[in-house]
This record gives structure tokens, C-alpha cells and sequence, in this order.
């Protein structure tokens, strides 16, 4: 209860619950109040057009078709409530069938429900109407049964669910009655669902109601419903047309009242889905104007990437998180850098930041970002300096290749947009790249839908899909985290021969230490969104700086001198990159902290942001793998 | 080395084995395909023996003679046992004699024949207007409303759609009616005649479908937008409209394609109401009068043609499913 309640006060549940009030109060009420005036002939008044006296005119009696319609509002939902309630009760019989009364009997009956299921409403409708016959009687029947093996198949999905669990088969062993065990047992488990779903169904109804009255084949005069006086009007329309208008708005009104309502407590009853947060996971497209940056006088030809202060924020709540704040780095032609940190470091947000992969609503700033010494944010348009020149490898083989299309023409396409290739020009291209990148028999594989190809062929393919173009830049973005370790290899020795042969620089971002040492001449630790130390990949080992990369290194197992030493992970939590701490962002987790560590945030200086930079750590500084919670 | 050998046989098998999976998928769906067709038609003979009393005697009413109502039912066969009855009933539907209609005395294939194409027209015109329009409409706003871009468009496009969506096609026609005939005189108010005729019936049709189809496309759109591989074709830094059109929709579709079966299904039985409200000289208003009068052998026939329309949409929509999407549907992989 307390849930729809919550419900109630969505915007969406605000209009339904809003209009289903104004609706159930008209149906007990309007007859009640306003019978004398909607009965009343006024036969001075015959077919008269709306006035003063009659908002809504008259119809060919003389009676009021406001206070008629106001009226109709009791018949009008009466009978479409008992239909839902016809619906809904022989639907859960049918549907419970098989779980109470055995496969023999349930079986078939399902099945022929997943026929029924298969027509459309209305023809079902008429089918019993033609049963039941001409009249609000047989209508109501109609439009029930009609509807009831939608709520059938609906039943027996839930309860089949509830059906499996301890108690029902403990009620069943002990010789309880299918009857009981349906209300004792089942219904209370499915009826959340089941009310929101008569709720939206009676919607539904209501128009199937009004749609057979309006055919002549339910209400029948003197009595009248919404769909009765549409067809009453719809004759005179030249002449009144109110007449067939106001109980077509009434039946809308009212349609829509009990579909909104049942909508909002559908959605309320969901699981919550954060947006905001779904943002920073998927980033979208979206590049704010970065403040005019200064021009570079002399641009280095050896220069393929030039990130100055580079930012990246989101949105979140009504508040703004920044996972980037200030990351300065350059790369230089053929040379390999790594890119280290834990998830939430901001490290790939970074290289898709810099790959200008980002969209709304992410917010990416910065003071420089240049690629081949062409500045990124200079408001013009970048896509074939970038297709061409900019190569992506992303962490999941398996869901980056587009399922729809052959692999080989995914590889073409990228030449055909960028360098004017003919298509077959293209193609052929494509299949030389794939046997670049040690594909076996590329052309038929070329014609292969990705789903034929293994993971490692899947990840060595996207690398040929970068070298389509003369890549000067490859970003990958743990390109070998989705594989297995035999495959992690070829991979890496795929990255590196291309790096070797093509003269191509590397950004590799991983979470593995041991990885980006083995491939990379520089490393970046990130941290909480920032550089905190810059050094050579010879030097993880044995010269690092920061506690950070040391805690790093210390956790890998193979780089450890002292292989005696249990395995080490890092102490702590990573930073949430909603709430940053003030001064250094690693102190919660330094053993070295002090009093300035927490107060002042140090800056990165001769490639280390570390107030003390290479002391000695009180050991064991990275504690034993068993004191941390997983 | 062995890869080519291995990998030769290795194909050969899989084209057994997916020459197979269609087999059995062929072979699944034509056994429901014949299955609901027997219960269609199994339930339109038991239709008229389920309405209470005499059927005949309601046809004809309290006044007629009791020879002629007993000359009637023995026309129809209604003397003979059930069974005997269902048998006639079976063979008159494979060599399609369908009886004559209690009101008019015309053979019932005849009247079908004449007005099942009105009624087909509108049903499939109307289908083509709302997938014509969905489609661009969904794949348009998905790509200006994602990630919460252009909110007031994705707020107008919702709540307009789902209240299109809720609107009953027949009050629709009114209100078309209304505009567009009445005040406006653009378009004829009712009748089958000429081009201009087609236009406010067709639209009355098309516009609830056309609403909730669009809402699905967006839906689709959305969640394929935010994939993998989509990212992958922006790293490739192709146009939007590539990106958007060739990579994006395609993915798109399948939920689509299901949806707008069961859509063309609820169409072929809004045509009901439609021609209603427009007079058209379609099934829709000659089943109405027939229930009205109780002519049974004509209902009973207009009744399967409606049904046999529904199960044949949903097994092509199946159909098309499956070669579009064979992994998705007939479990490929
Ligand atoms: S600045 Fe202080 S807290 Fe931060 S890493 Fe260095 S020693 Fe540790």
C-alpha cells in the first residue's frame, strides 16, 4: 500500500490516480445527483447546439447531453468493471490449472490459451457477443471472457513462478485442495501484479465495451452508455456534433484513467534505475565548449596526442561529479604508454575523453587537446582526421562487433567513409587487414557474422579494423581483460607488433600492472580521477614513488621480489567519485599520511604527486589479502 | 597444416545442423499454424450451437410459420446429429460452400467475396501509414532524446503517443469526421469513393499503432544506441545517419516486427468499428448487421475470415522473424 502511494504521487501517478478519482466519484455519484436533469425532455429544445442552459446541447429528445454523459459514467465503468473482474477471475482459474490440477488437464488448456492469446481482443469480443447475444448482458460476458486469456497467460506465468517454492509443495504433499491452495497460497503472492494489470486491462475494456455498444450489439436504449450515445450522435453529427464528440472525450477520459494509474504503480512496483549513474557507466555524446585555448605556436611533428588539464564531469542528481579533474600527458610518435589505476581511477574515461568518444552528458573540458597537433575542440570537424588517424580497441570483443553485419564489411566500411574506397576496393582491403592480424583464411572469414568468430579473433579483428586507416594512435581500453590468458597473449603481441612494424603510438589502459609493464615505455597511475605518478615502465618495479603505485606493484604477485610475502591487495576502498576528500585523495589508504597529506592535495611535480615521495613504507604496508573484505 | 580441412568439415556440419534447427522450426510452426486453425474453426461451428435457444427460430423471429423454421433448419442441417453436422461443416469449408446468408438468400462465399477486399484495403493501407511513420518517427526521437537530450521533445512525444495510443479508433474517426468533413469539408464524411474516401478511415486506423509502434522504435532504438558496438561504429567515426540507419536500426527491428504483428492483427479487427463510423461497404459493418439479425451462416463465415486473416499475419510475422533474426527465434547459435 505504502508503494502505491508512492506511486500515486509520480507525475504520471498524479493524472491517472487524479482522473480515476474524478471518474469513480462521477459513477457513484452523478446518478445520484443529476438523474432528473439528464431524464428531463426539454422539447422546445430538440438537437439543440451547446448554450447557456445545455453546455453540451441537446439530443433529438431534448435531453441533456452533459448531464447524460455525467450519467453514463456509472453504466459506462459498471459494466466495464465487471468485465475486468469476469476476466480476471476465469483468467487465474485457467491459468492455475496446470499447477493445481496436474499437467494432464493444464497442459492442453494452456495451449489453447496461447492460441487464444494470439487473436485480437475485439474479434474474441464478437465472437461471445454473437454467443451471448444483442444486450448489455451478453456484452458483458463477451468482453469478460474475451479478456480472460490475457489474464490466463498472465496467471499462469506468475504463479508458475510461486508454484515452485517449499510451501505450495508442502501444501500440496499434504493433501491440501487445489481451491485452497490457488487462495490460500497463490494469489497472495501474484496479487500485486495481477491488480496492476486488471487495473491497466480495465482500461482496455472500457473501450472494448464502448466499441461494442457502439456497434449496437451492447447497451440497448432506454438504458445508455458512453458507447451507446456515440452511436446515437454519430448519425446526427452534421447537425450536433457534441453529440457524438462529448462521450467519445468521456470514454478517453476514463480510458486513460485507469491505464495511467495501473502504469504508474507498474512503474513504481519496477526496479529503480538510476540515470544519472547509467551516464557515467555508458557515457553519452555531448563536448561543452572548452574555453578558446591558446594557440600553439610551434607544434611538435612528433606530437600525436597533447592533453592539457583535461576534465571530464557528469551530471548527477542536481549535483555534478567529476571522475577526470586535470589529467596533463602527452604522446609521442610510436611510443607506448600505459594507463593504470582501479576501476573508478577515471583512467578510460580518459582515453575515451581523448578519442572524443564522450557524449552528453558528459561534460569533457580542457586547457589543450590536440591530436597530430590539430586541436580537438576548435569547433570544426574532426571525423576523418580522427577515422583515419585514431584507432579504438575496446574491452569486450564479444559485444563490440555489430551482430547484424558481416565482419568484413564492418572493417570496410571505415575506408569507404574516410578514404573514398569503392566498395570492392574496400573489401579487399579489409581481408588483407584481417590476415595482418593473423586471421586464417580471411576471406572467408571476411563474409563471417561475428558471432562465428572466437573472442581472440573477435579482439585481433577490431585491432584490424584500426589499421584499416594509418593509424598514428591506438587507444585500447583493456583489450585483454574479457579473455582468457592463453588469448590475452596473442592479443598483446598483436598490439605490439603493430606498434613495432606501423611505427604507431599505444595507449593501453588497464587495471593490470604486470600488462601495461610488459608492453609499455611509460606509465600513468591514476588516481581519484588524477595523474599521481608519471614514470617509465622499467621503473614500476623497482623505482616507484607514490604508495599508490608501489601498493600497486606490491599486489602483483610475479613483480614481488619477495615471493615468500602473501599475496597483497590494496588496503581500503577506491574513492567514490561523488565525494572526493580534501588534500590528498589516496591519504584514507596511505600508510605515510600525515596532517598536510589530508589538508593539501600535492601536485604532480617531476612526474610524482606525493607529499613523500619515495620514504620508506612501514611495513607491511599493503596488508595481508585476508584483513581486506572482499 | 589442418585449419582448412577441419575448418571445411566443420562448416559442412554446421549447415547440417543449421539446415536442421529450420526444419524443425518449419515444422513447429506449421503443426500451431494447423492446430489454431482447427480450433478457429472447430469454435465458429460450435458458436451457433451454443447460442441458447432455437437459432433459427431467433433468426427469423416469434411471427415466422414453424414450417418455415423447421424447413430452414433442415436447409441448414441443423436436424442431423452434431457430429454428422460437424462433418458437413468441415467438407463445405474445404470445397468452399459455405451455406447462404438467413437474410439475403445469397450464397455466403459471394457476399465475402465482394466485401473482404474493402475491408483487406483498409487494413493494409492503414498498416503501411503506421509503419511508414513509426519507424523514422521513433529512430528520430530516440537519436534527439538520448541520455536526456531535449527533454521537452522526449515529454511531448511521450505523452503524446500514449494518449494517441489510448484513443479507440472509432472515436478517432468521429473526432476525424468532425475536423475534416464537417467543419473543414476537405474530406468525404463516409462511403468507398475514390482516393479521398480512403484518407480519414485509413487515419483513424493508423494513428493509435502508429503511436505505440513509434514508442517501441524509440525504445529499441535506446537501448541498441547504448550498446557496444554502436560505440564501436562511432569509433569508426562514421555519419550519424550511418551510424543511426545501418548500424543502430537493424537491431532495432525485431521487436519491432513482433509488435507490429500483433498490431496488424488488432487492426484487421478495428476495421470492424472503423467501417462503422464510415459506412464502408467492408466485412466490418456486414458482420454487425448479421449479429443484429442473427444471420448465423453469414457471421459464421465473416468470423473465419477474420480468423484465418489474424493466424496467417502471425505465422508470416514469424516467418519474417525468423530469417531476419534467426538466433533470436528459432534458437541458432
Ligand atoms: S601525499 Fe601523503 S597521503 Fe598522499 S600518497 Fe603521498 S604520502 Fe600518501
Amino acid at each position: 500500500m505504502q508503494r502505491w502511494s508512492r506511486a500515486a504521487r509520480t507525475p504520471l501517478g498524479i493524472v491517472g490516480f487524479g482522473l480515476l478519482a474524478v471518474t469513480l466519484f462521477l459513477a457513484v455519484f452523478a446518478p445520484l445527483i443529476w438523474h432528473r436533469q439528464a431524464g428531463d425532455y426539454d422539447t422546445d429544445n430538440l438537437l439543440a447546439g451547446a448554450s447557456g442552459e445545455h453546455w453540451f446541447g441537446t439530443d433529438n429528445l431534448g435531453r441533456d447531453i452533459f448531464y447524460r454523459v455525467l450519467v453514463a459514467t456509472r453504466l459506462s465503468i459498471t459494466l466495464a468493471v465487471s468485465a475486468t473482474l469476469i476476466a480476471v477471475v476465469v483468467g487465474v482459474v485457467l491459468g492455475a490449472a496446470p499447477t493445481l490440477l496436474g499437467r494432464w488437464i493444464g497442459r492442453p488448456l494452456i495451449g489453447l490459451v496461447n492460441i487464444l492469446v494470439a487473436f485480437p481482443g475485439l474479434l474474441l469480443v464478437l465472437f461471445f457477443a454473437i454467443v451471448f447475444g444483442v444486450g448489455a448482458k451478453g456484452a458483458v460476458l463477451a468482453v469478460g471472457l474475451a479478456g480472460a486469456p490475457t489474464f490466463a497467460r498472465l496467471g499462469h506465468t506468475l504463479m508458475a513462478a510461486v508454484a515452485g517454492r517449499d510451501f505450495v509443495a508442502a501444501a500440496r504433499a499434504s493433501g491440501v485442495r487445489p481451491g485452497r491452495i490457488l487462495v490460500r497460497h497463490l494469489l497472495p503472492n501474484i496479487a500485486e501484479p495481477l491488480i496492476v494489470n486488471a487495473t491497466i486491462g480495465a482500461g482496455g475494456v472500457l473501450l472494448s465495451f464502448a466499441g461494442l455498444s457502439f456497434l449496437g450489439l451492447g447497451v440497448q436504449s432506454p438504458d445508455y452508455d458512453w458507447g451507446r450515445m456515440m452511436q446515437d450522435g454519430l448519425g446526427g453529427i452534421y447537425v450536433h456534433p457534441l453529440a457524438a464528440l462529448a462521450p467519445g472525450a468521456a470514454v478517453i477520459i476514463a480510458g486513460l484513467a485507469f491505464n495511467l494509474s495501473g502504469e504508474a504503480v507498474a512503474r513504481a512496483l519496477g526496479v529503480q534505475v538510476d540515470v544519472a549513474w547509467r551516464a557515467v557507466v555508458t557515457p553519452t555524446r555531448h563536448r561543452a565548449r572548452a574555453a578558446a585555448p591558446p594557440p600553439a605556436d610551434d607544434v611538435d611533428p612528433d606530437l600525436v596526442l597533447d592533453v592539457a588539464n583535461l576534465r571530464v564531469a557528469f551530471p548527477h542528481g542536481g549535483d555534478v561529479i567529476r571522475p577526470v579533474r586535470g589529467v596533463t600527458f602527452q604522446v609521442r610518435r610510436g611510443e607506448a604508454v600505459g594507463i593504470v589505476g582501479e576501476s573508478g581511477s577515471g583512467k578510460s574515461l580518459t582515453a575515451l575523453a581523448v578519442a572524443d568518444l564522450l557524449e552528453f552528458p558528459a561534460q569533457v573540458d580542457a586547457d589543450r587537446l590536440a591530436v597530430l597537433g590539430t586541436d580537438l575542440h576548435d569547433g570544426t570537424d574532426h571525423r576523418h582526421l580522427l577515422g583515419t588517424s585514431v584507432a579504438m580497441v575496446f574491452q569486450d570483443p564479444m559485444t563490440s562487433f555489430n551482430p547484424a553485419h558481416r565482419v568484413g564489411a564492418q572493417l570496410a566500411e571505415a575506408a569507404r567513409a574516410h578514404q573514398g574506397a569503392t566498395r570492392k576496393q574496400a573489401w579487399r582491403r579489409a581481408v588483407d587487414r584481417l590476415s595482418a592480424v593473423h586471421i586464417h583464411d580471411p576471406h572467408r572469414r571476411a563474409r563471417q557474422y561475428p558471432f562465428e568468430f572466437s573472442g581472440g579473433m573477435r579482439q585481433r579483428a577490431m585491432i584490424g579494423m584500426g589499421l584499416m586507416g594509418a593509424p598514428k594512435l591506438i587507444v585500447a581500453d583493456e583489450p585483454t581483460t574479457a579473455l582468457d590468458v592463453t588469448v590475452q597473449r596473442q592479443v598483446l603481441d598483436m598490439l605490439r607488433e603493430v606498434r613495432t612494424t606501423d611505427d604507431v603510438a599505444l595507449i593501453l589502459i588497464s587495471h593490470d600492472v604486470s600488462v601495461v609493464a610488459e608492453v609499455c615505455d611509460r606509465v600513468m597511475v591514476m588516481y581519484a580521477g588524477r595523474v599521481v605518478e608519471d614514470l617509465p615502465a622499467a621503473d614500476l618495479a623497482v623505482a616507484a614513488r607514490h604508495p599508490y603505485t608501489r601498493a600497486l606493484v606490491a599486489a602483483v604477485p610475479d613483480m614481488h621480489s619477495d615471493l615468500d610475502a602473501p599475496l597483497a591487495t590494496i588496503f581500503g576502498q577506491p574513492v567514490d567519485p561523488a565525494h572526493v576528500p580534501d588534500g590528498c585523495a589516496y591519504a584514507a589508504r596511505c600508510p605515510l599520511a600525515d596532517r598536510r597529506c589530508r589538508t593539501q592535495e600535492p601536485t604532480l611535480t617531476s612526474g610524482v604527486a606525493c607529499w613523500h615521495p619515495g620514504e620508506s613504507l612501514p611495513v607491511p604496508h599493503a596488508r595481508d589479502a585476508r584483513e581486506v573484505d572482499a | 597444416m589442418s585449419a582448412t580441412p577441419v575448418a571445411v568439415s566443420e562448416r559442412g556440419r554446421a549447415t547440417d545442423w543449421w539446415r536442421n534447427r529450420w526444419v524443425r522450426f518449419a515444422a513447429r510452426r506449421t503443426l500451431r499454424l494447423l492446430v489454431s486453425l482447427w480450433v478457429l474453426v472447430t469454435a465458429a461451428f460450435f458458436m451457433v450451437h451454443l447460442v441458447p435457444g432455437d437459432p433459427i427460430r431467433a433468426a427469423l423471429g416469434p411471427l415466422a410459420p414453424a414450417d418455415l423454421v423447421s424447413a430452414q433448419r433442415h436447409a441448414l442441417g441443423l436436424d442431423d446429429p452434431l457430429l454428422v453436422q460437424y462433418g458437413h461443416f468441415l467438407r463445405g469449408l474445404l470445397t468452399g460452400q459455405l451455406g447462404d446468408s438467413i437474410g439475403s438468400q445469397l450464397p455466403v462465399s459471394q457476399i465475402i467475396g465482394q466485401r473482404l477486399p474493402a475491408t483487406a484495403e483498409l487494413a493494409l493501407l492503414a498498416f503501411a501509414v503506421a509503419v511508414v511513420v513509426a519507424i523514422p518517427l521513433g529512430v528520430g526521437v530516440a537519436v534527439l532524446t538520448r541520455h536526456g537530450r531535449a527533454r521537452r521533445t522526449e515529454l511531448a512525444f511521450v505523452s503524446s503517443t500514449v494518449i494517441l495510443g489510448a484513443v479507440p479508433d472509432f472515436v478517432l474517426g468521429v473526432v476525424f469526421v468532425f475536423v475534416f468533413a464537417v467543419n473543414l469539408h476537405w474530406l468525404p464524411v463516409a462511403g468507398r469513393d475514390g482516393a479521398s474516401s480512403f484518407v480519414l478511415p485509413v487515419l483513424a486506423l493508423a494513428v493509435g499503432p502508429a503511436a505505440i509502434l513509434s514508442r517501441i522504435v524509440r525504445v529499441e532504438m535506446l537501448s541498441v544506441l547504448d550498446t557496444d558496438y554502436l560505440r564501436t561504429a562511432r569509433a569508426k567515426r562514421l555519419s550519424g545517419p550511418r551510424i543511426n540507419l545501418v548500424h543502430a536500426l537493424p537491431n532495432a527491428v525485431t521487436a519491432t516486427l513482433t509488435v507490429s504483428g500483433l498490431l496488424l492483427g488488432s487492426l484487421v479487427a478495428g476495421t470492424v468499428l472503423v467501417e462503422n463510423v464510415f459506412a464502408w461497404p467492408g466485412l466490418g459493418s456486414t458482420i454487425v448487421q448479421s449479429i443484429i439479425n442473427k444471420d448465423y451462416p453469414l457471421v459464421q463465415a465473416i468470423v473465419l475470415v477474420y480468423g484465418v486473416g489474424v493466424l496467417l499475419i502471425n505465422t508470416v510475422v514469424d516467418v519474417v522473424l525468423a530469417v531476419l533474426a534467426p538466433r533470436s527465434t528459432i534458437g541458432v547459435d
